[in-house]
């Protein structure tokens, strides 16, 4: 196997989150995005881990994001409800408070 | 470069002098208010802490100058340098340490003394004041961050206390914030210092990076030890281009931090903050940190700039330009505070043109008297303000013949401005005249002419601002007892008139509604007359001891123009008695003969670290030749060198030309020190300084004694002379002189019409020196200084505004869009990446 | 044996990461917020097989249990506490969609081509010994113990969070 076909891979997957992130009206599906990309970077991981011989840290490392990205969504999805209960939509372009 | 080891306590632990103040200062914010309740809150740990340091300066001072002593004559003075590393990074050492040389233990016991007796000034000063205790901390915090840069050991903890001192002058000038031409004040001063700031970080940069690999080589330091860019700028092994840059942006930093030609404008309005704190600001510290910057990297000047050909530099044509522009600028101020200010300016020019014409000595041994007569001066005049004239510092309208009522005040005062004139005797003579011989001896005949105009305006400005301030007849608030309660109703009922007429002022300067001010001005007046009516009708017997309540934050004592409270008169004598005689200690002047300071600040050479052109061995000291000594040891090819140039400039010696056997350090005046002639002082400065306070004085006598009345009866008869009055009163707080001269002008069409071709053709050279003077220092006040310098500042900030507003719709708020902006650059980064890198 | 065993797996790579692609474009362009979950799961099923490539099964089995097991159970729920609708939706894009098709071409574009300028044909090792739990173990409990407390405690705090911001009083 070469190992570009797990990089690219990647990076296709990385390129459809980044696109689901930028183009995505609905809270849910730019969280869903965005474990888009962080499968790909798990993927990326643990092909270098393969290609290091083996290397364990790799996997550590993958096992680490899958733990953050549980985090990740718990915290997104209860604030998504939030939004939701207050503004009765979870349409983020609706969201622009912040605007300076 | 470890210290001597007879260098002694004082001299090795001089780093413990910035340290007292520092910890003094937390002390302060910590415990402040617990200590020295209910009135001195904290202050008595400001100034124990700075008596501990003055003591410590004095013993460091006592045994530097054994040191020096012990160090036979023409060799190099071996600094006491030792430092620490705190933090290594890639193989860099930032270091903390002391470079204790006849320089730093100059400034080090001048920043000390002169602090501590601010902070007894200050005592009875601020007394009463709602942030006291913070006023002491800034204070206490802005000494220790000028003492951990005078004795920096490198270029990093140089702009640490640099800083410091930058962050402190916005809080202390700052200090009664709640007026918001303070505040205004206080961040002028801060923006416009922090524009030559940027100047200092490159400049260090640029030295750090040319200097690094040779000092790690040669002397196994680091490119930001002083001594090592020293060095390294002298070794010639430096490319020319490097040095240049380097000592162009310093001196940026320089031309911000003292005042110089096109950011001087942060100054006058400095006087924004508390009287102590101008009088800090304006002697020791601060303003003097960048002649001290120039003068502690002087190789790098000296070689980047080319000082050594007697051609017009950049340090040069600063300073003189400063020095002019600066005293044209004193002659239109009416606060006495801002006549000061821009002698200030003034003096500091005096000091950058002394080192611009390589005459380190002196300009030095300005920086040393100049600190002592100009505290001295802001002293006097806050003492004016607290206890003459209720806190105005409008020399027209609240002063005048207070030297009957304040004589501790005028004679300290009356000193203090015959040191800053020159007057033969007085420190000021000393040091300034050796400024201005040292520029005619290296070649600088031009700046030799600045200089003498300049003693000339000195003489003349200071004469104007003592006769407006102690002779005459006394004038509101210093209207004496017989106007007391008059005086004191004006002040007090008033308060508020008068706070838009000092706002007035300030705007005036940041060139704002210049229309509003002349209607303030008016205003000010009719509510000044029409307190008067108001008080005719009190009748004589009105007596009210807390008519002072309107300063809050003051404590007035008694009524009328009295002489101030001994916390303020003792700082005053101290200062007074030596602004006549630290110049003694570098008299050259036939009777005294004396050079100590010479002799113990200059380091008389550097040690020409290993370079095949040593002769002598590493570490080996370079004999400097002296004019009128013989040529010793590895001098004789200088000597030749210097021979060149002729009889005039055979001192010259090394420094001037590369010399074969070693390098001289630039800084040694020797070679460059002409000789003390009455003969030429008789026929010069010293004339000029007299005929500028004759002259000046002359004219104000004539206006105020016998032509008052007419002068008065002129303005309110014509029309037209009022109209004109009132714009130059108004406007530009002229000088009465002028004032009559144009009013009586102005009695007929035709003088009409030529007094109108005067205010409009500003040049005003038509109508004599006189005003000429004056429509130069007019015009350089409304367009170099209101309208170029606030204008590229003004400019800059509505281009940062539209900046602002051009990137605010980025700002949207959308999260998508910023996801969008985020990857888009992460994509354009990794893709100019790429092409680079491809 | 090995030829076939490498064909098998190219096979294999081939398939997975091709319904991976179809299943992510899927989740990124589908009308439908329930569907999209579902295709997730796929991309993320796919994923896991992709670690058993790598000889990464513990994280494979991870991925299955945590992403498909929790995650993906999460978003349902998020979707359906949120949304009184279930079916299709016309206006899940916002207005800028448009600004997302270039730089994700860009992006994909730049990356292919540094990963085939860095490795152009390199080929992965074929005899590595597989890397037990006991080695990832040994990695997460000794050198990254603290990385590991420190996740713990971002759990501990998201789950507390979690609860707050959803708390319903």
């Amino acid at each position: 196997m070469l190992i570009n076909q797990f990089l690219l891979l990647g990076a296709v997957l990385f390129c459809i989150g980044v696109y689901g992130v930028i183009a995505r009206k609905n809270a849910v599906l730019v969280l869903m995005s965005i474990e888009l990309i962080l499968n790909s970077v798990n993927i990326n991981l643990l092909a270098f881990a393969l290609k290091n011989g083996g290397d364990p840290n790799g996997h550590a490392f993958a096992l680490f994001i899958i733990g953050v990205a549980a985090a990740e969504v718990g915290v997104g999805l209860a604030l998504v409800l939030l939004i939701y209960r207050n503004r009765r939509s979870i349409a983020l372009d609706e969201l622009s408070q912040m605007k300076g | 470069m470890l210290a001597a080891e007879s260098a002694g306590w004082f001299l090795e632990h001089a780093w413990l002098i910035p340290v007292i103040p520092s910890v003094a200062f937390v002390l302060i914010l910590l415990f402040g208010k617990r200590i020295g309740a209910p009135v001195n809150h904290g202050a008595y740990i400001g100034i124990a802490s700075m008596a501990a340091a003055l003591v410590l300066a004095a013993g460091t001072a006592v045994q530097w100058i054994q040191h020096s002593n012990d160090t036979p004559s023409e060799e190099f003075v071996e600094p006491v340098i030792r430092k620490i590393v705190w933090w290594q990074s890639g193989g860099w050492e930032f270091g903390l340490g002391q470079h204790i040389d006849g320089l730093a233990v100059m400034l080090l016991l001048l920043v000390t003394f002169i602090s501590t007796l601010v902070q007894l000034y200050s005592l009875e000063y601020v007394r009463g004041d709602r942030r006291f205790t913070h006023f002491f901390a800034a204070l206490t915090l802005f000494s220790a961050g000028m003492l951990a840069m005078v004795l920096a050991e490198n270029t990093v903890q140089l702009i640490l206390g640099w800083e410091i001192m930058g962050l402190c002058s916005f809080l202390l000038i700052g200090h009664w914030w709640e007026e918001t031409a303070n505040s205004k004040a206080a961040l002028k001063a801060f923006f416009t210092v922090r524009t030559g700031d940027v100047g200092l970080l490159v400049g260090v940069s640029i030295l750090f990076f040319g200097a690094n690999a040779w000092a790690q080589e040669n002397l196994g330091e680091s490119g930001f030890s002083i001594s090592a860019i020293n060095a390294w700028a002298l070794s010639g092994d430096g490319s020319h281009r490097v040095l240049m840059w380097a000592a162009i942006a310093l001196f940026i930093a320089a031309i911000g931090k003292s005042g110089q030609f096109p950011l001087h404008t942060w100054l006058p309005d400095a006087m924004a903050g508390p009287t102590p704190v101008s009088s800090l600001l304006h002697s020791s510290t601060m303003v003097v940190a960048g002649v001290f910057l120039v003068a502690r990297l002087y190789p790098v000047f000296w070689e980047g700039l080319g000082i050594t050909d007697s051609g017009v530099n950049f340090i040069a044509v600063i300073g003189g330009i400063t020095l002019v522009i600066a005293a044209f600028l004193a002659f239109v101020q009416v606060d006495i505070k801002k006549v000061l200010a821009y002698s200030t300016v003034s003096q500091l020019g005096y000091m950058m043109m002394g080192l611009g014409v390589g005459v380190w000595t002196p300009a030095v041994f300005h920086i040393f008297t100049h600190a002592f007569f100009k505290c001295a001066l802001f002293l006097c005049a806050g003492s004016v303000s607290h206890s003459g004239s209720h806190h105005s510092f409008d020399m027209k309208k609240d002063m005048g013949g207070l030297r009957k009522y304040m004589p501790i005040t005028f004679t300290v005062w009356m000193v203090a401005t015959a040191a800053l004139c020159g007057i033969p005797f007085f420190s000021g003579f000393f040091s300034k005249d050796e400024i201005i011989d040292g520029a005619s001896h290296n070649g600088y005949g031009v700046f030799y002419i600045v200089g003498l105009i300049g003693a000339f305006m000195t003489a003349a400005y200071m004469t104007r601002a003592t006769y407006l301030t102690f002779f005459g007849d006394p004038r509101g608030a210093a209207a004496g007892e017989h106007h007391d309660e008059h005086g004191h109703q004006v002040d007090h009922v008033a308060a508020a008139a008068h706070d838009l007429h000092e706002a007035g002022i300030v705007e005036d300067i940041l060139e704002e509604e210049q229309e509003h001010l002349h209607d303030a001005h008016t205003d000010d007046e009719h509510g000044m007359a029409h307190l008067h009516a108001a008080h005719s009708a009190h009748g004589p017997g009105v007596h009210d001891p807390h008519a002072t309540g309107g300063h809050d934050e003051h404590d007035h004592g008694a009524h009328g123009p009295q002489e101030s409270p001994l916390l303020i008169t003792v700082p005053l004598v101290i200062l007074g008695v030596l602004a006549i005689f630290s110049g003694y200690l570098n008299a050259p002047a036939s009777p005294f003969k004396t050079h100590y300071f010479t002799d113990w600040v200059e380091a008389r050479g550097e040690p020409v670290v290993e370079t095949e052109f040593l002769a002598g061995g590493p570490g080996e000291s370079v004999i400097v030749i002296g004019a009128e000594e013989e040529p010793a040891g590895e001098g004789h090819d200088a000597a030749a060198a210097g021979g060149e140039h002729g009889e005039e400039h055979a001192a010259e010696g090394c420094g001037w030309t590369p010399v074969e056997a070693g390098y001289c350090f630039a800084v040694n005046s020797h070679p460059t020190h002409p000789e003390f002639t009455w003969g030429k002082a008789l026929t010069t400065s010293i004339p000029l300084a007299l005929l500028g306070i004759i002259t000046s004085g002359a004219i104000a006598i004539a206006i105020y004694t016998r032509k008052r009345k007419p002068f008065y009866g002129l303005t309110q008869d014509n029309a037209l002379a009022r109209g004109g009055y009132n714009f130059l009163w108004n406007k530009y707080y002229l000088d009465h002189i002028y004032e009559n001269g144009i009013v009586r002008a102005v009695t007929g069409p035709i003088a009409k019409a030529a007094y109108w071709v005067n205010q409009n053709v500003l040049d005003g050279v038509v109508n004599g020196a006189g005003l000429g003077s004056k429509a130069t220092a007019k015009w350089v006040y409304r367009n170099v200084d209101q309208r170029v310098v606030d204008g590229a500042v003004n400019g800059s900030g509505s281009a940062a505004r539209g900046a602002g507003g051009a990137l605010r719709p980025v700002q949207s708020g959308k999260v998508n869009q910023y996801g969008a902006l985020l990857f888009a650059a992460a994509t354009i980064g990794a893709l100019v990446l790429v092409i680079v890198n491809s | 044996m090995l030829l076939g065993a490498l064909v098998a797996q190219n096979i294999g790579f081939g398939v997975i990461a091709a319904l991976m692609i179809i299943a992510a474009l899927r989740v990124v362009t589908t009308n439908n917020v329930v569907h999209a979950a579902l295709w997730l799961v796929v991309v993320l099923a796919g994923a896991a097989g992709q670690y058993i490539l790598l000889q990464a099964e513990f994280v494979a089995i991870t991925q299955v249990l945590v992403y498909i097991g929790a995650i993906m159970v999460l978003f349902l729920f998020g979707t359906m506490l949120t949304r009184a609708k279930i079916g299709a939706e016309d206006d899940l894009n916002n207005k800028g969609w448009a600004v997302g098709i270039p730089v994700a071409v860009l992006l994909l574009g730049t990356l292919t081509y540094v990963l085939l300028d860095t490795f152009g044909d390199e080929q992965l090792p074929n005899d590595v010994t597989p890397v037990s739990v006991m080695q990832v173990s040994d990695a997460i409990f000794q050198p990254y113990l603290l990385p590991f407390w420190a996740l713990s405690f971002v759990l501990l705090a998201a789950a507390i969070g979690a609860i707050v911001l959803a708390r319903k009083d």
